[in-house]
């Protein structure tokens, strides 16, 4: 990773002796440090489970293929999905979160400063932890949702589902930590007037996210517990053969916690393009209070839709009727979202950068997406539909087409305040349309191979059954996606060295973020701003200037300003250390369960018993 | 959420330091603490609904609140669950609580003159603090007897459905109080280093939120899983 | 930018020391024994009520357990979380997350068969 050389003077570290160089990026507490090696940590991620999918594709192109094995084919889209979920796509949203959310909302930093820094370094040992054994070809390889009790001892004897069971954990702490965090700086760290009802719309996606996260996670861990103890210490919770288990269990704690994973997924994309929108169409967003509604109303309508992952295993007609209904309802609020994106673009002065192009693809990608969901609402058709590559399609459009595209809508939009350079358009478009081709050219074929009866994780088909020319295509768009991925890799890194000066503002957007210089100064604002608007920037006469006049002057350190800064420190990372070494211990020897609890509790007391930042006279 | 300042009760708050302004003029870490019981709900359930769930169904004994004979060899195993003990438990557990407002108030009033001998032992907080440790640990003693007594009787966390979901509810319980039991010590710890005084009182405020909460999850526990048959 | 309170504005200096003066509505040392009392009692009466072997045959033994034990859990968390008198951002904290929870426990007992409903 190359996090240590990515130091802006901008990012210094006023009362630690480093600067720069490694040791400040290990110690840093930064949201805005973190937020940038989260992207890139994500980023890296986002690249290694896209080779996985190279390779399945590469495997399905033509028929009776044996390019890889049928035990490898399962390893490989077991830790596709794992890693595109666990390990790009919620990173690349806390990326975001950790850099935009104080910025959004006025503030010095996230509530927790150094809880956010443990939460990355969570992130990447649980990374780690859980992409290194495919290099070993002894990956999980039960399905990003493990079925139990396929994913039990007797059926799955081998290591493969144990890095997979402690691995989701290690990550589910690392999602909580961060959530609490986040949950906490929203409601209390916002800036004087900015008022629920003025917050960025990113930002209030990012609170429903929050929300979702504290509640869909605790499911998941109880779940992956009773999987751990059944494998390591021979529990019945799923075991069906002898002790009466119902094999119903862990589908329904799963997805308890696996529908609003999925909402976890495209929110924060949503709030992107909420931003991206706007601000390339020189319009407020529209519908405004709408958007917040339909995304708590999303929200809320997420934890009672679960069992529509679960028609096929026959839950009887209420339950069905039950939750078909329910999601059809959540339809609606998501439509909603749609037609008020299109109502913000409508007459308005729009430029089409490549932001706004990504921004616009998630619009109309996404909404193919939504209406096949609706389509697999009702049972009877979910009952042909479910299991094929019918929904591999369906939910490639809404974490292709929606999550990644507003993400990169998202990248582009907030390079410059990010690096303080701008990323070149001209590659940009390049990358745009190379995206976009290929991921239609992939994924909708998917939906006619899937419909010919073409079943999701078989690693070859006999040839003949009318899917080979839809497989064909699908594999041929895939390898465009590498050519696309170069090309944003080049522009990425070519801009941030020599791209052009992007000034505090350079799209002429609304929100508090593009008030200050980019990259923002370590303490973000030199005065706490008063928020008097929805796009304070825009709206000329209520602009708080005095803070503006302040806000955008360069250069000047924290301690010329009198700001206290937290301390670094490296101890959030020797927690997690800590707390890694444990699970390790749990697979190998409890000499290092012991060793790990002792670093772990050391560094966490000596962390929680010295100040956040020096004492202020 | 965005009460004005004038109308907000924040009865137990103490202020935040000045310098850090606060939209809600509410402590960051108390806020964080109430996400953390929300979440902690959630926790909880999953517990709770697989224990109910697998409720009846264990192919084979001990059972919770029914005789067992073994087909095989003839055993009769008892019902397992020994309500007298459990019920001496609960109301250990129910006392800390009292203990733990009474520690709680004794630091939010440090500092206001005491007149008699009860305002001196109500403003006590190393005994509070200790009482509520010591009943903490109290219920822990109970639920390790329960434990041994019941592994004795031939339940283990293998032996049926209900061995498996029975310890693992509880003991998450138990992990939970465990943790809050540490945490009062670190807080005596720190009583007897410089004395707790009315400007900590939101450090004892959110360990007493969550030792409450524990012991709220214990009322759930004690009703659906040792009284209702 | 001398003083760090300029990097704040007046009224948030202000709000910042308001929570103190509002703590007239502070339980005190007999409203906590009297909770405690209170609870002692109720779970005295639960113990009780399931040695009736009577009425632990009857419908009303398991709807009356349940009552109590929310009834117990609503006074430990109104008085001794003392969230009657604290902001009603921990009320919204608390109950949201808390309702979910149950609605998610009713539908998995319906699921699994353990509620139902009668139709004719
Ligand atoms: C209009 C809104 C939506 C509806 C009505 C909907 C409906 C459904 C249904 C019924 C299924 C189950 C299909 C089956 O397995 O037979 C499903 C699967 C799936 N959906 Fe959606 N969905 C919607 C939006 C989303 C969103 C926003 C995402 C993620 C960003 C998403 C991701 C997924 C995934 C990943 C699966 C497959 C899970 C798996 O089997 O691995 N869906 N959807
Ligand atoms: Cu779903």
């Amino acid at each position: 990773m190359a996090t240590t050389a990515i130091s802006t003077p901008a990012y210094r570290g006023e009362y630690s002796g480093e600067q720069s160089g490694l040791w400040s990026w290990l110690s840093t507490v930064d949201h805005k440090r973190i937020g940038i090696l989260y992207l890139y940590t994500a980023l890296f991620f986002f690249m290694f489970g896209g080779v996985e999918a190279l390779i399945l594709r590469a495997q399905l192109g033509a028929p009776n293929q044996h390019l890889v094995s049928a035990e490898f084919y399962n390893q490989l889209f077991t830790m596709h999905g794992t890693t595109m979920i666990f390990l790009a796509i919620m990173p690349l949203s806390a990326a975001f979160f950790n850099f935009l959310i104080p910025l959004q909302i006025g503030a010095r930093d996230v509530a927790f400063p150094r809880l956010n820094a443990f939460s990355y370094w969570v992130y990447l040992f649980g990374g780690i932890f859980i992409t290194v054994p495919i290099l070993f070809a002894v990956a999980p390889n039960g399905g990003w949702f493990g079925y139990a009790p396929l994913t039990t001892k007797p059926y799955s004897p081998g290591i493969n589902i144990d890095f997979w069971v402690i691995g989701l954990q290690i990550l589910g702490v690392s999602s909580l930590a961060a959530a609490f965090n986040f949950l906490t700086t929203i409601i209390n760290l916002r800036a004087p007037g900015m008022t629920l009802m003025r917050m960025p719309m990113f930002t209030w996606m990012a609170f429903v996210v929050q929300f979702l996260l504290v509640l869909a996670f605790p499911v998941i861990t109880i779940a992956l517990v009773f999987l751990l103890f059944d494998r390591f210490f021979g529990t019945n919770f799923y075991n069906t053969v002898s002790a009466g288990a119902d094999p119903l269990l862990w589908q329904h704690l799963f997805w308890i916690f696996g529908h609003p994973e999925v909402y976890i997924l495209v929110l924060p994309a949503f709030g992107l393009v909420s931003e991206v929108l706007p601000t390339y169409s020189r319009k407020p967003l529209f519908g405004y209070p709408v958007m917040v509604y339909s995304g708590i109303l999303i929200a809320a309508l997420g934890f009672g839709v679960w069992a529509h992952h679960m028609f096929a295993v026959g839950m009887g007609p209420i339950a069905d009727t039950f939750f078909g209904l329910t999601t059809m309802l959540i339809a609606i609020p998501t439509g909603v979202k749609i037609f008020n994106w299109i109502a913000t673009m409508a007459q308005g002065a729009i430029r089409y950068t490549t932001s706004m192009l990504f921004g616009i693809g998630l619009v109309g990608l996404f909404t193919i997406g939504g209406i096949s969901g609706i389509m697999h609402s009702s049972p009877p058709a979910d009952l042909q539909q479910t299991d094929t590559y019918f929904i591999v399609a369906h939910f490639h459009y809404v974490l292709f087409g929606g999550s990644i595209m507003g993400i990169f809508a998202g990248i582009y939009h907030y390079f410059p305040k990010i690096q303080g350079r701008l990323m070149d358009e001209k590659l940009g478009k390049i990358h745009f349309w190379l995206t976009f081709i290929a991921m239609n050219l992939t994924f909708f074929p998917m939906h006619f191979s899937g419909m010919l009866g073409m079943p999701r994780r078989i690693y070859t088909y006999d040839a003949g059954q009318g899917w080979d020319l839809y497989n064909a295509m699908s594999t041929a768009g895939a390898m465009i996606f590498p050519i696309a991925m170069l090309i944003f890799i080049y522009n990425f890194f070519k801009s941030r060295k020599s791209g052009e000066i992007a000034g505090s503002n350079p799209w002429g957007a609304g929100t508090l973020e593009w008030s200050i210089p980019s990259p923002p100064p370590d303490y973000n604002f030199a005065k706490i701003p008063t928020v008097t608007s929805r796009y304070p920037l825009w709206e000329g006469k209520e602009v708080d200037h005095e803070s503006a006049r302040i806000n955008s002057q360069e250069g000047k350190t924290a301690a010329e300003l009198g700001i206290v800064m937290p301390y670094n420190t490296i101890k959030p990372l020797l927690v997690a250390l800590g707390l890694i070494i444990m699970f390790c211990g749990l697979m190998t020897t409890p000499i290092l369960i012991a060793a790990g609890a002792a670093l772990l509790v050391f560094s966490l007391y000596s962390w929680l018993l010295s100040p956040l930042e020096p004492e202020h006279h | 959420m965005t009460a004005p300042a004038a109308r907000i009760h924040v009865a137990h708050t103490s202020a935040p330091a000045p310098h850090h302004y606060t939209t809600l003029g509410l402590d960051s870490r108390k806020v964080a603490i109430w996400a953390f019981i929300g979440s902690e709900c959630m926790l909880f359930v999953s517990l709770i609904s697989t224990y109910l769930i697998y409720k009846g169904r264990s192919v084979v004994g001990p059972f919770p609140h029914e005789t067992w004979t073994d087909p095989t060899t003839g055993h009769v195993l008892k019902p397992i669950l020994n309500i007298p003990v459990t019920s001496a438990s609960t109301f250990v557990l129910l006392m800390s609580s009292l203990f733990m407002v009474l520690a709680l108030a004794a630091v939010q009033n440090k500092e206001k003159p005491k007149h008699s001998r009860g305002d001196r032992i109500l403003g006590n907080s190393k005994l509070w603090l200790w009482m509520t440790a010591i009943a903490g640990t109290t219920f822990l003693g109970f639920q390790a007897f329960e434990f041994t007594s019941f592994v004795h009787e031939g339940l283990t966390i293998r032996t049926n459905l209900f061995g498996s979901s029975f310890f693992t509810l509880t003991g998450f319980h138990g992990a939970h109080v465990t943790a809050g039991v540490l945490w009062l010590v670190t807080l005596l710890a720190i009583d007897y280093r410089r004395g707790l005084g009315s400007r900590d009182s939101l450090l004892v405020d959110i360990a007493a939120l969550y030792w409450h909460f524990v012991d709220v999850i214990w009322i759930v526990i004690f009703t659906l899983v040792y009284l209702i048959k | 930018m001398d003083t760090h309170a300029t990097n704040l504005p007046d009224s948030a200096e202000a709000d910042a020391h308001a929570p103190g003066e509002v703590e007239h509505a502070h339980p005190t040392w007999s409203t906590y024994w009297k909770v405690a009392l209170i609870l002692t009692l109720i779970t005295v009466a639960e113990v009780w009520l399931y040695y009736i072997p009577s009425f632990v045959a009857g419908r009303g033994f398991i709807p009356t357990l349940l009552v109590l034990s929310a009834l117990k859990f609503t006074i430990v968390v109104m008085f001794y979380m003392h969230l009657k008198y604290d902001h009603r951002l921990f009320r919204v904290l608390f109950t949201g997350p808390l309702m979910i929870a149950s609605l998610t426990l009713l539908a998995l007992m319906f699921l699994f068969g353990h509620l139902y409903i009668k139709i004719m």
